[in-house]
């Protein structure tokens, strides 16, 4: 899994690629929430457009980190999940709670 | 039992092998009449059962063997068995409950995904015995003849 990370003033956009699954979850938890907790952060934007698969692991970091970034009074976006992926994303429920984009664009266009 | 054709393998309980476990159900089920989205199904699930055993049969215990069964019955059918041999399950019923986890930083939403996905499941365990979960899955033409 790669991960790259942007700050752009107070939000944070984290793209992921490759496989979430346990091998990740942990590492993943570990980058985002070092990042919330030593820079100053409201809105953490989720790119999912290079994640081929996310399993209940994945889930489980995604909605972590949702609950993590509302309670610090901040936003949380996903954006470019593809349909495989999506799909998981809709079983858990995350998309009532988040809003997901089609691309980054149609965030900074909000 | 009639089967067409099955793979079974045994590995560590290492956390990278859950995709190696995923990838290998899924690339066997494309022998079956199923479509790409129904093979992500599967891989879906495998990984589902694969990480309990590993998270909770073995509590991330790293040198245990969890065994994968997978078997090809006719065109449509596929049965899938993962087993391992760790602490197993005392509550199966509340271990099946959406969003119970006994890890709080897990969402309890595997036993879930496995039931939505797949057509069966039967988990057999009891502590300290081990877990063995089976899993069956009709595919499209399957549910065409039933249908007919």
């Amino acid at each position: 899994m790669d991960l790259e990370f942007k700050q752009i003033r107070n939000t944070l956009l984290v793209r992921i690629q490759g496989e979430m699954d346990m091998v990740v979850a942990e590492k993943l938890r570990h980058e985002i929430d070092r990042k919330l907790e030593t820079k100053k952060i409201s809105n953490l934007i989720i790119n999912l457009e290079k994640v081929s698969f996310i399993d209940s692991s994945g889930l489980g970091v995604i909605i972590g980190r949702y609950k993590k970034i509302t309670g610090l009074s901040g936003r949380m976006f996903i954006v470019g999940a593809r349909p495989s992926v999506h799909k998981i994303l809709m079983f858990s429920g995350i998309n009532k709670l988040v809003s997901m984009y089609n691309n980054e664009q149609d965030i900074i266009n909000i | 039992m009639n089967m067409k054709n099955y793979v079974r393998f045994e590995f560590q309980s290492l956390p990278e092998n859950v995709s190696f476990a995923r990838s290998c159900v899924g690339a066997f089920a494309t022998q079956l009449n199923c479509t790409l989205e129904e093979i992500e199904e599967i891989k879906l699930v495998v990984s589902e059962a694969v990480s309990n055993s590993i998270i909770h049969g073995y509590e991330n215990k790293t040198t245990e063997k969890v065994l994968v069964m997978a078997t090809i019955l006719d065109d449509s059918t596929m049965e899938i068995m993962i087993e391992d041999y760790g602490q197993g399950i005392a509550d199966i019923e509340q271990a099946m409950e959406p969003s119970f986890s006994s890890d709080p930083n897990r969402t309890g939403l595997g036993f879930t995904l496995m039931k939505s996905f797949m057509d069966e499941l039967e988990v057999i365990s009891e502590p300290g015995q081990g877990t063995s979960i089976k899993l069956k899955r009709y595919f499209a033409a399957k549910n065409k003849e039933a249908l007919a």
